[in-house]
């Protein structure tokens, strides 16, 4: 044990079942220092920091707290041993004031009634430390997210905090507030405070940082001294790995001439300008991390969401969809990345799920042929290897590679030419994964396009022809198949666009 | 193969509920089961089973209908008005009545889906609005001197069969087949049970919920025809309260009040058990108070048990 550090994790491992997310982690915080924590999307940063706090219990490893040994964390022990994160999704109350948000669930009373001039006193000093200028009347919610976040850190502050540790800080931030967080880190750290800070943004952690320690699948990489690093080194190590994973082969099956999809110059749903196109039989991964505005974009494609400049043109007619029906009567499909809450319906049959989209067109009169669903229900079934006992069960009983697969028959039988895969195999375990590539094959094979949206650099690599890089909602690079490279996509990816 | 014996027996547990209460009843007092009784019975019911169907709809799509009871009223203060003091013939009374409950049900569809207001406060704001609108037009006094032959509905028989069972049977009949043949019925259950996954299938969700609602409205009305008829008077407090008993009907039959789940089939045993619970207290000179409190009691049983499965099923995930 070592004085010097006010707090230690020591050999974290937590196993989910089937997955390994955090492995042997061990990373230790001086008094006074900012830290950042750097990796790629699902490197494992969220899951170790919610150690910290509880949300997680690890399998194995401890944490220790100013020479105080602990198994696991919960939020009141963190509180006490002055540990505080800070989470995207703010822990605050909008209806109430600021000062009242500072002192929540521990007021300031006098006898039984709340003492509101007492709070918004105590309030006006934690700001003031912090030089912050936010009235302690004002109510949260008519804060900017700047301010909001500034109020979190008060709070945080006020309880004695000695560890923040912020999970990606700056990602909803304006250039200008981000310079104000960076004084107010500055200032905590000359206070003796430490901060752990999460940020996928290089140019940021070069300038606020002491100390980097690097994560790669769920795996500690290295700690570096931040002035005697460089970014070229950092990318070198977040994306580093030897390209483990084989993928199916797949003929060529693009028809150069034909274009079923462009985008030109396209904006909404927080992107802007997006132009490119998609050739028949082609996969075009969209590449970016989370936030990029990825699933924002193919939403826009789909219907889900609004556009607000630009034109789609869809084989070769200019499409505008206002909803999911349009996309999907047009042959636009999108398989969404959260599969459980937006993709399949869990409580709803096999049969039922596929012939979803297609319901109306099979009906006679409102009164579905039954026939034609359960032919089509068996079709799909067979031809993409469906694992059910039956077509009757319900889809919440299958794998998680069995239902992606229901919801690629729904989209078949509904003859979809464009399919959009949002994190197809996310939660799926890599046997499964395999089986998920073949499938994307076996679409383009069948004459469909794809456009492929993932987080996993390799599967990006491995599965598409051509590769667009987002940051921020804006389009930031493109790359061919002979020149794809994990490090000039993640230098890409963390690009700062404008301000 | 166990769980699915479990499952099948828990599927039919309402049955089981209901032959038990039956039998219980049949030894209590020896009245109960005379071929008179049973059908006085399915006789009172069947207003209940009527507007049961459309309950089930909104119910499976996790929504709420508490106007059900004031379009009853509506129903019956509008047409009564019509064929007394307008001089209109039965069929265009009858007609125009039910096209009113169907626009109230619209109206309550288009609040919920369109501007999105939680059912339970915009059916409960028109049952109140259309409440008073009854009692306006009909001076607070009942409005009664119908044609002989509007008798029939309410009162009628056909061979041993009194004509309101004969409606309420067509009317389950029909939300059956609206439920397991129809592409309606696919959409009512994807969108109970999954509203954000069936808008990317492609189901136009708001337009689900107002024709769900347009629907409850619109059986809600049928069984104020039938009440109409029954009574011969139309009442300015005609459908009072019948929500309530409607919802106890339909939860009890295990539909979901989360949404997604439900079957007529067990909304029929729902309705039966209301049915002989409420006829065997009178026979036994249980108080109204006393049945208000059973009712009561019974309507926790049945959310309760659906709120516990509920919970059980998702600590599993």
């Amino acid at each position: 044990m070592n004085e010097e550090f006010v707090l230690e994790l020591q050999h974290i491992t937590k196993v989910y079942p089937g997955v390994v997310a955090l492995k042997d982690v061990s990373l230790e915080v001086k008094k006074g220092e900012i830290l950042a924590l750097i990796g790629e999307n699902g490197a494992g940063k969220s899951t170790l920091i919610k150690t910290c706090s509880g949300a997680v219990i690890p399998t194995s490893g401890k944490i220790v707290v100013n020479g105080k040994e602990f198994d696991s964390m919960t939020p009141q022990l963190a509180a006490e041993n002055g540990i505080a994160i800070i989470y995207q999704e703010f822990n605050n109350v909008k209806g109430l004031s600021a000062a009242e948000n500072l002192f929540l669930g521990n007021p300031i009373k006098k006898g039984i009634v709340i003492d509101k001039k007492a709070m918004e006193r105590e309030a006006e000093k934690a700001f003031a430390q912090l030089n912050i200028k936010i009235n302690p009347k004002t109510l949260v919610g008519d804060l900017t997210v700047g301010y909001q976040q500034m109020v979190e850190i008060a709070k945080a502050i006020k309880q004695n905090a000695k560890v923040l540790i912020m999970d990606e800080p700056s990602a909803p931030l304006t250039s200008a507030e981000v310079e104000s967080l960076f004084k107010i880190c500055e200032l905590l750290k000359s206070q003796g405070v430490s901060i752990v800070y999460i940020s996928h943004r290089l140019e940021e952690i070069f300038r606020l940082s002491d100390r980097i320690v690097v994560l790669r699948d769920g795996e500690y990489i290295k700690t570096l001294q931040t002035k005697e690093s460089h970014v070229e080194e950092l990318i070198h190590l977040m994306v580093g790995r030897d390209l483990t994973e084989t993928y199916p082969d797949r003929k060529n099956t693009i028809n150069e001439d034909e274009v079923v999809l462009e985008l030109d110059n396209v904006s909404g749903n927080g992107n802007h300008d997006i132009s490119f196109k998609l050739r028949k039989g082609e996969v075009l991964g969209l590449g970016g991390l989370v936030g990029a505005g990825r699933t924002e974009l193919a939403q826009v494609i789909f219907g889900a969401a609004e556009k607000t400049s630009g034109r789609i043109v869809f084989n070769g007619k200019e499409i505008n969809p206002k909803s999911p029906r349009e996309a999907i009567d047009l042959g636009i499909a999108l398989v969404p990345e959260d599969r459980k809450r937006h993709g399949a319906l869990l409580d709803v049959s096999v049969k039922n799920n596929i012939s979803m989209p297609i319901y109306k067109r099979i009906s006679t009169a409102s009164v579905i042929n039954s026939k034609i669903e359960i032919e089509t229900a068996n079709k799909y079934k067979t031809e993409l290897l469906i694992k059910t006992p039956s077509i009757n069960q319900q889809v919440k009983n299958l794998s998680g590679g069995n239902q992606q697969k229901v919801i690629l028959g729904k989209w078949l039988a509904a003859n979809s030419e464009l399919i959009i895969f949002d994190e197809p195999t996310r939660g799926i375990d890599v046997g499964a994964k395999f089986e998920i590539y073949k499938l994307i094959n076996k679409m383009v094979e069948l004459g469909k396009t794809v456009l492929l949206i993932s987080s996993e650099m390799e599967e990006l690599m491995g599965m598409s022809d051509r590769i667009i890089v987002l940051a921020e909602g804006h389009m930031i690079g493109e790359l061919d198949k002979n020149s794809f490279d994990q490090k000039a996509i993640m230098r890409l990816a963390s690009a700062v666009v404008g301000g | 193969m166990r769980s699915n014996v479990v499952s099948q027996i828990k599927d039919k547990a309402i049955w089981i509920v209901f032959v038990v209460l039956f039998i219980a009843f049949a030894i209590a007092n020896d009245r109960f089961v005379s071929a008179s009784n049973l059908f006085t019975i399915a006789r009172q019911v069947s207003m209940y089973g009527i507007a049961a169907v459309g309950m089930t709809f909104v119910i499976l799509i996790g929504g709420i209908d508490l106007a059900a009871g004031s379009i009853i009223t509506v129903v019956n203060v509008v047409c009564a008005y019509l064929m007394v003091k307008m001089n209109f013939g039965m069929v265009s009374a009858v007609l125009t009545a039910l096209f009113l409950a169907a626009a109230i049900g619209a109206i309550n569809g288009f609040l919920v889906a369109k501007i999105s207001m939680p059912a339970i406060i915009a059916t409960f704001a028109t049952q109140i609005i259309f409440e008073g609108a009854a009692y306006l037009l009909s001076g607070g006094v009942p409005v009664y001197g119908f044609d002989e032959r509007f008798k029939f509905i309410g009162q009628g028989y056909v061979g041993p069969v009194p004509v309101p069972v004969i409606i309420m049977g067509l009317c389950f009949a029909l939300g059956a087949f609206i439920l397991n043949k129809t592409y309606f019925g696919r959409y009512f259950y994807a969108v109970g049970g999954n509203e954000e996954a069936s808008k990317l299938s492609g189901i136009r969700v708001k337009w689900i919920k107002f024709l769900i609602y347009s629907l409850s409205g619109l059986f809600a009305g049928l069984a104020g025809i039938v009440m109409l008829s029954r009574t011969n008077s139309a009442q300015p407090t005609a459908g009072k309260g019948f929500e309530f008993d409607v919802i106890t009907c339909v939860v009890l039959g295990g539909v979901s009040v989360s949404g997604g789940y439900g079957k007529i089939s067990n909304v029929i045993a729902g309705v039966l058990i209301i049915g002989i619970l409420t006829n065997g207290m009178v026979l036994m000179n249980v108080s109204s108070y006393t049945q208000m409190v059973v009712k009561g009691i019974v309507l926790i049983l049945a959310v309760g048990f659906d709120s516990i499965q509920n919970v059980r099923s998702v600590s599993k995930v």
